[in-house]
């Protein structure tokens, strides 16, 4: 079947935004499709607008489209109204790029960021003409299956997606690729089905749930086993060893239409190893693996020429981590090349290693949105979360920032944590003050937003055992930050849902007996709940109700460390026993320096691998506290090292 | 320096915004590195103005914007060369046409243009079910439109009501349309095209306000601008930079190769103000800068 664009197009008028069905973005490809190339339909299961700039699907995007056996098209979930008159009509989910009806693909390929859009997952399934649950499938559909970080605990979905692929996509598509031709070149029959599914399971970081019986003692998940003895007992992620091998996206896609993130973005490393316990990503995409700075200045300098953006941002799960990040920022703002027109920003900064070196840099040019993530009110809570920035090193890091002429500077926190006091929830509000504080030295406008989430703990991390905090009591947090924050001049508070947060919670930890829940609220019309106007959280807890699910069980409880948890059969390499060591080390309020710094605390992930880090510079980043030999104990001295030339607060 | 373009927008990227339209020249301003004199001031914005606004999912081989190069760095910008390489810097479908030198001190666009002329293709008595017209209206044909743009010129006033900021205002809106021409209709999609002419000020009529005043079961289909008139007091007409081409001609070139229209189209005669320009086919607005 070809394109089905002359039935999207007189619907167009009808409904918001129609540019987010139009494809036609710089960069992107329109493959030619032949029987012999496997053909991938990516999709992301949110708005063409929050879509559209992920990485890491333009980077498969790019790679599949590269290779001579395979050939890309994305999609995204059509908004509710272009969805109504799809219906209507009776037409599929599409590709924007020859707008191909999604079921002519070989593979259906979500992008799962976020576990809120379970529910859209599966109205895409069913737009594209597919059955929801996998055993439906008949021998001609198409294959779905998932990446990103939300596949550590796959169970959620496992009635619904065929696979899913754990860590990093860039080489195991390859792989899979050759698989799934083999499957299209004999020819689509119900035992090639199976087949195909069978030797997927061969795929090292490939999972296949349906590959998989798992046992129940009554509420207690006893086990996931295997069903045949050539199927891994144990699925291990992907890792690609160096960055550098990977310079995608080198076209990156620019929209016609406005999206979140409209700019170019360059990754300059992946990984996190400040140990963070509360950070699911930090924990599964370990080791650090740096672009070398060469690397990062050449994407940067044709990303721009290319797409003609004049903002790019260095990405990242903590981006002032980049070992030469001073010299990579001034690089960019100086370059003749750019006029002092590009600016650059920096998301996920790490408070003890935002200098004034680099806030006097980007002020150059435009001074970006600035935002730290302290995460914990006091000292203490911060060593459970093992987030060990001081107090000193945040206002060091705004005192940089307002000396250097921002007014506004936001703070992320999160509330519920682990053995979290009244004491330490009411810090957010008194290190908010402490900020406008120190701002007010250099102006009397300056503001700080302090933006409060409420904690949901991830699989495969040293949390994964703790019992979310509940609704009431989120609420109660709130309720307390509400009234200290009255008092504070200059401090704006602003709050995640607590509901969001139990509905999140419901999603992140469940087993195989959640796929009811998520299917019973998507039939109920529970799409796109990852947004305010569509959330409903009585459709989930109607939902758990009706299947005989308790939240107590799946959300508040503490778990035991003898229980098996849905994704124990899962690895992203990190060994149980540092897990549980690091939850220990949590309720005894020590922190893990990071340890790129250090020795090894053989968590798993490099050595399990034969892997290591990888850093473009032997020198540790400016003003960190972590690691770098400074005494870590609360009240130590942390001197910020200023580069030369560069004025404002020295302390 | 002030330049001016002349750029048509068809195909999917139709469906894009003004403000979608105005990033996407801005971006490939940068990409060619074209010298954008900059506004003054803590958020510096090259200085770009648009011409009227061009509703989402309309087409037009008539569109314009009008930018300040930086004084200081006009030396060797090839105005010859900037209508090819600024619509390889563009999305597909948005081509630029032309390109003239103009006074500083010219009127802007918004101000001057006082008129549109737009293709309008309509299907009658559809329905949200089917986009295709009523079955009596295409045994009828196109004399029942004929017959009702006929007594709409005729009428002394058209009042139609619309929605103005949360309120429902009633509007004559009769002395905006200055003229309609309904042309033949197609049998095989039961569409009928007809031609109409709208006035811009004091504010733009839209082609849907036109045809919601003749008649409630007509429906767009497409719709593209073909050319913004400047009408001077004296009555004599001309366009902010025109071009040889008609505009269906125009498209239909433009849909066919771009590439093969930028050689082909040049301005016809010199704007208010330029300092030079080619004067015909085959030739581009030829003014070295």
């Amino acid at each position: 079947m070809t394109s089905l664009w002359p039935r999207i197009e007189p619907l167009l008028a009808g409904v918001q935004k129609p540019a987010r069905y139009i494809g036609c973005e710089e960069g992107a490809v329109e493959p030619v499709h032949a029987p012999d190339k496997a053909a991938w339909l990516l999709l992301y299961p949110d708005s063409y607008e929050v879509g559209l700039p992920n990485q890491g699907l333009q980077i498969l995007y790019e790679i599949l489209n590269e290779r001579p056996d395979a050939v890309a098209e994305r999609s995204y979930a059509p908004w509710t109204d272009m969805e109504r008159v799809m219906r209507q009509q009776g037409l599929p989910l599409f590709s924007v790029d020859t707008h191909r009806p999604a079921s002519d693909f070989d593979l259906l390929a979500f992008n799962l960021s976020a576990e809120l859009v379970y529910t859209n997952v599966l109205n895409c399934i069913d737009l594209a003409g597919v059955p929801v649950r996998a055993e439906d499938r008949k021998a001609t559909d198409p294959l779905v299956c998932a990446g990103g970080h939300c596949t550590f605990n796959p169970e959620p979905l496992a009635d619904f997606v065929d696979f899913v692929v754990l860590g990093d996509g860039e080489e195991v598509v390859a792989e899979i690729t050759r698989v799934v031709r083999e499957w299209k070149a004999s020819g689509r029959t119900h035992d090639s089905r199976r087949h195909v599914l069978r030797e997927l399971s061969h795929v090292e970081g490939v999972y296949v749930p349906s590959m998989y019986d798992v046992a129940y003692d009554g509420e207690r998940l006893v086990a996931v086993t295997p069903k045949y003895p050539d199927v891994p007992e144990r699925v291990e992620k992907r890792t690609i060893a160096d960055l550098a091998d990977f310079p995608y996206p080198k076209r990156q896609l620019v929209p016609l239409t406005e999206v979140v993130h409209d700019r170019l973005n360059v990754e300059i490393f992946r990984g996190c190893t400040r140990g963070c316990r509360f950070c699911q990503a930090g924990m599964i995409t370990r080791p650090v693996r740096e672009r070398p700075a060469a690397q990062v200045r050449q994407m940067v300098t044709d990303g721009l020429k290319r797409t003609g953006y004049d903002e790019v941002a260095l990405t990242s799960l903590s981006s002032a981590d980049y070992s030469g990040i001073d010299e990579v920022v001034s690089g960019i703002v100086n370059d003749p090349m750019c006029s002092g027109q590009v600016s650059v920003s920096l998301p996920s900064l790490r408070v003890d290693a935002y200098t004034v070196g680099i806030a006097s840099e980007i002020a150059k040019v435009r001074r970006t949105g600035l935002t730290f993530a302290p995460e914990g009110g006091t000292w203490r809570i911060r060593q459970v979360i093992s987030k060990l920035i001081r107090e000193e090193d945040l206002y060091g890091a705004v005192d940089s920032a307002f000396s250097q002429g921002w007014q506004r500077v936001k703070l992320y926190f999160l509330t519920g944590l682990p053995t979290e006091t009244d004491e330490d929830t009411a810090g957010i509000v008194e290190l908010a003050r402490n900020c406008v504080a120190v701002g007010r030295k250099h102006s009397n406008r300056v503001s700080v937003t302090a933006s409060v989430g409420g904690f949901v703990p991830k699989p495969q991390t040293p949390f994964q055992w703790f019992g979310q905090n509940t609704v009431e009591e989120l609420s109660r947090k709130i309720g307390l930050l509400k009234d200290a924050a009255r008092h504070a001049k200059g401090v704006q508070l602003k709050w995640h849902d607590p509901k969001a947060t139990l509905a999140e919670g419901i999603a992140s930890r469940g087993d195989r007996r959640l796929g009811r829940v998520i299917e019973t609220v998507w039939r109920r019309g529970g799409v796109f709940q990852e947004w305010s106007e569509f959330f409903d959280l009585s459709l989930w807890q109607d939902a758990m109700a009706e299947h005989g699910l308790s939240i107590d069980w799946y959300v508040y409880r503490h778990r035991t460390e003898d229980e098996v948890l849905p994704w124990s059969h899962l690895s992203a390499g990190l060994h149980k026993d540092f897990l549980w060591q690091d939850w220990q080390d949590a309720l005894r309020e020590h922190g893990t320096p990071d340890c790129r710094w250090t020795p090894c605390y053989d968590c798993g992930a490099c050595t399990g691998y034969g892997i290591e880090h990888v850093v473009a510079s032997a020198t540790p980043p400016a003003g960190g506290s972590q690691g770098t030999g400074q005494d870590l104990s609360s009240g130590g001295f942390v001197p910020v090292e200023l580069l030369s030339g560069a004025g404002g607060a020295k302390r | 320096m002030r330049l001016r373009f002349r750029f048509a927008k068809l195909g999917k990227v139709r469906w894009t915004s003004h403000r979608d339209v105005a990033r996407m020249w801005e971006r490939a301003f940068r990409r060619v590195e074209l010298p954008l004199a900059y506004t003054a001031g803590f958020s510096p914005r090259p200085k770009v103005s648009f011409g009227l606004a061009l509703p989402t999912g309309y087409e037009s081989v008539a569109e314009y914007l009008d930018i300040d190069l930086d004084p200081s760095r006009v030396d060797g910008v090839d105005l010859t060369a900037l209508p090819p390489t600024l619509s390889a810097a563009l999305p597909a479908g948005v081509d630029v046409t032309a390109a003239t030198v103009i006074d500083a001190r010219a009127e802007s666009l918004q101000h001057e243009v006082t008129s549109c002329d737009w293709s309008i293709t309509v299907a009658a008595g559809a329905t949200a079910e089917s986009t295709s017209a009523s079955e009596a209206w295409r045994q009828a044909g196109s004399a029942p439109l004929r017959e009702l743009a006929a007594q709409a010129l005729a009428a002394p006033t058209l009042v139609v009501t619309r929605e103005r900021k949360g309120r429902t205002v009633e509007e004559d809106v009769r002395p905006a349309i200055l003229s309609v021409d309904v042309l033949d209709d197609d049998q095989a999609t039961g569409t009928i095209s007809l031609r109409a002419e709208l006035a811009t000020q004091p504010r733009a009529l839209r082609p849907s306000e036109l045809l919601k005043a003749l008649s409630p079961e007509l429906v767009e289909v497409s719709v593209r601008r073909d050319v913004q008139w400047i009408v001077r007091s004296d009555g004599a007409r001309e366009e902010p930079l025109p071009l040889a081409l008609a505009p269906d001609a125009l498209a239909d070139a433009s849909r066919r190769e771009s590439l093969h229209v930028r050689r082909l189209v040049g301005a016809t005669r010199a704007s208010p103000g330029a300092t030079s320009s080619g004067d015909g086919v085959g030739e581009e607005a030829a003014a070295r800068v």
